[in-house]
């Protein structure tokens, strides 16, 4: 069973929300519904379902109310309808008691702007979900002390949040949220308000802390590049609704409608698409037993310069090239084996297409795509490469 | 002005006025038992307050006034201006005045602050309150003082009690007003994060919102203080004891150096009182600006020397200590 499951999760905005869910249940947008009611609808109808130890983004620009869905999960805004349960409880129906100890023990939250507390030091600040679970004075000092140090701030508890920068600062935020091990980590726009190379550092802080600790996070971006880096999957959310789930590649790869399209067409597509989405199938592969002119033939029909060459476990024994092949018919060889040469490439089936670059520019044939057990299972032609990196939808045979 | 004078004429002539005196004599027929009480307490508490500035040599009370000041500012100005002026207040003979009328406005100040903050708490959290309170406030600042005087004295009587009491009511809209400002400017997020990892209503409130709060917070006392000082001395003309009566006497009996010395100790107190105040209203920050000075780093002490608020305050000098910290 899922973790935290989201169902049908609305937030209409205004007093009269009923005609609002009215319209909304026949579909009509956003607009319409403001046009028609002056209620804002914010979120409609979401429906998630995030596992156990998932690092699971939510994407949208501005506006597409993706602030509203994490404040739901916590109630920190009260949904109009629909369900969110965590561990199978309930959440939407909870007293504000039961909901203060659900919050306490279970969910945690680090915010855009930090909000950290100013008139507390940074050890109190980590301290203070602790606090308000009622740990003693010690054991909260030891306990904040811990996550200081998993965050690298271990030396500057007794400071002021005022005298740290602002990516200091968002340590100390994050120190909180981990301080009370939560089960699930809320995180909203978290690295946004930091510049862009403090951004990157914290993205591979929380990436190496997400490795070690496996928690649950439900992490908010407008920033699709983080997305990328950070998510197992990403929700797109365009005005309250959601677009499209699946993984990073899934969406660059097979983006649901325009919108998304238009949204990952500047993504760092190098970095996040590999040779599994761009190769494609081997059209044919060679035995060491076959003759010179059987591929030279072949060579010359394909308009290719090289093949490879397999043994029978579909293992790469080498290239053979129309070169070589040429002067190797000259002097009567009989079969391929001792013609083949060692150069070529080969990528595993997660190599993102950065590192493919590089190996496509000194390769005259495609580069091989191997898995695990070192079997050839395709093949990424340079102009494959080069078409994928541009913006252009990519075919995917797989 | 035909159209004036039409209006005049075709208007019903409300009789506010007597309405309002028939409001009077009714609240005082029927809630007299609750006015006596209330000259009974008051009266009582600042009977107290007026023995422990009135019994003490003046030169001890100097002493404490002048160790106050240092406690408050932490520099030598105002205990040096406390000394002399208080010094100057005694050689004029008006030292004793003086502290009647800083008796009336401790009282009043602190009844004041008593009622005005947790209204101005009330205010912040209900939206309702907030809009039901602001007309009150607008007509208890702008009604002028001396309808107040005329109103207290009605009810209880001439004396400290009503002095005290009109300088309650025309002083604490300020405590109301910038209590309630200063919880609806604590950062939103803030108070979010408190919510968020399950503080109840009342830790949000004392251990977030009033301590961020504490700056307004006090700059509304410091307006009460200056009020009630102002009104304080109007009471003077209903029979309130100190430096509004020497002013009252002096008026009367254009006797100008009078005026002048009860003038001279009007704004000796007002000063004293607004430095003072203002002082402790800016401590905090001066807490957590010496705790950056400990720390070795300058750039830290530029930024909290100038920005209060934490929020984001210093991306210009995060860089390179950040990769510090990291690397």
């Amino acid at each position: 069973m899922s973790k935290l499951r989201v169902s049908e999760l609305t937030k209409v905005f205004g007093s009269r929300p009923k005609h609002a869910l009215e319209l909304m249940k026949q579909g009509r947008s956003r607009a319409e519904i403001l046009e028609a009611t002056g209620q804002l609808l914010a979120v409609a109808e979401v429906d998630l379902e995030i596992e156990e130890g998932e690092l699971f983004v939510i994407m949208g620009l501005s506006g597409s109310g993706k602030s509203t869905v994490i404040r739901m999960l916590n109630r920190l805004i009260e949904p109009t309808a629909g369900t969110v349960e965590l561990d199978g409880e309930h959440i939407d129906e909870l007293d504000p008691a039961a909901l203060r100890s659900v919050r306490q023990r279970k969910l945690s939250m680090v915010f855009q702007h930090f909000a950290l507390f100013p008139h507390r030091t940074v050890g109190e600040n980590a301290a203070y979900g602790l606090k308000v679970q009622g740990v003693e004075e010690d054991e909260r000092r030891t306990r904040a002390l811990e996550a200081l140090e998993t965050v690298g701030l271990g030396d500057r508890v007794d400071a002021y949040p005022n005298e740290l920068s602002g990516g200091m600062q968002q340590r100390v935020g994050l120190a909180r949220g981990l301080a009370t091990k939560a089960d699930i980590m809320l995180m909203d726009e978290p690295f946004s308000a930091l510049d862009p190379l403090i951004r990157r550092d914290m993205q591979d802080l929380l990436a190496t802390l997400q490795s070690e600790l496996s928690r649950t996070i439900v992490f908010i971006t407008h920033d699709l590049n983080e997305a990328m880096r950070l998510g197992d999957r990403i929700c797109v959310l365009k005005d309250g609704r959601v677009v499209q789930v699946g993984t990073g590649p899934e969406i660059i790869a097979n983006p649901a409608d325009d919108y998304v399209a238009d949204f990952v067409s500047d993504v760092d597509r190098s970095r996040v698409l590999t040779a599994e989405q761009t190769m494609r199938a081997v059209r044919r592969t060679f035995s060491p037993g076959d003759k010179p002119r059987t591929v030279l033939d072949w060579l010359d029909e394909q308009e290719f310069s090289g093949a490879y060459v397999v043994d029978r476990d579909k293992r790469i024994l080498g290239v053979a090239r129309d070169d070589r092949l040429a002067s190797g018919l000259r002097s009567g060889a009989t079969s391929i084996a001792d013609l083949l040469t060692q150069d070529y490439a080969t990528a595993r089936h997660d190599t993102p297409l950065a590192d493919l670059a590089g190996m496509a520019a000194n390769s005259t044939v495609p580069i091989a795509v191997t898995d695990d057990t070192g079997q050839l299972f395709g093949v990424v032609p340079r102009a494959r490469l080069l078409a994928a990196l541009s913006s252009e939808e990519v075919e995917v045979d797989a | 002005m035909r159209e004036i004078t039409l209006a005049q004429n075709v208007l019903p002539e409300l009789p506010i006025g007597d309405g309002a005196e028939a409001v009077i004599d009714w609240l005082t027929d029927r809630l007299g038992w609750l006015f006596t009480g209330i000259r009974g307490g008051v009266g009582g508490i600042v009977d107290v307050a007026e023995w422990l500035l009135t019994t003490p040599s003046p030169y001890v009370l100097i002493a404490l006034f002048t160790l106050l000041a240092f406690v408050a500012t932490r520099s030598w100005g105002l205990p040096l201006f406390t000394v002399l002026t208080f010094l100057l207040l005694e050689s004029m003979g008006r030292f004793p005045e003086a502290m009647q009328t800083l008796a009336l406005v401790l009282v009043a100040t602190v009844l004041a602050v008593l009622i005005g903050i947790p209204l101005g708490i009330w205010a912040a959290r209900n939206e309702k309150v907030s809009v039901a309170i602001k007309p009150v406030l607008d007509f208890m600042q702008t009604m002028p003082s001396f309808v107040y005087l005329l109103l207290a004295v009605v009810f209880f009587r001439i004396g400290r009690v009503p002095g005290v009491m009109s300088a309650l009511i025309f002083a604490m809209p300020p405590a109301v007003r910038l209590t309630e400002l200063g919880i609806r400017q604590v950062d939103k997020e803030v108070v979010e994060a408190a919510n968020a990892f399950g503080a109840r209503p009342r830790e949000v409130l004392t251990g977030v919102q009033l301590p961020l709060a504490r700056a307004s917070i006090m700059a509304g006392v410091n307006q009460v203080i200056m009020l009630s000082l102002s009104m304080v001395v109007i009471a003077g003309l209903g029979g309130a004891p100190g430096l509004g009566a020497t002013v009252v006497r002096a008026v009367t009996g254009m006797n100008i150096g009078m005026g002048i010395e009860g003038g001279i100790g009007v704004v000796i107190l007002a000063i004293y009182l607004d430095r003072v105040t203002a002082a402790f209203g800016r401590e905090g920050r001066g807490r957590r600006r010496s705790a950056a000075k400990a720390s070795t780093d300058e750039a830290s002490l530029s930024q909290s020397d100038d920005t209060d608020d934490s929020e984001g305050s210093d991306q210009a000098t995060s860089d390179d200590r950040d990769r510090s910290i990291s690397s």
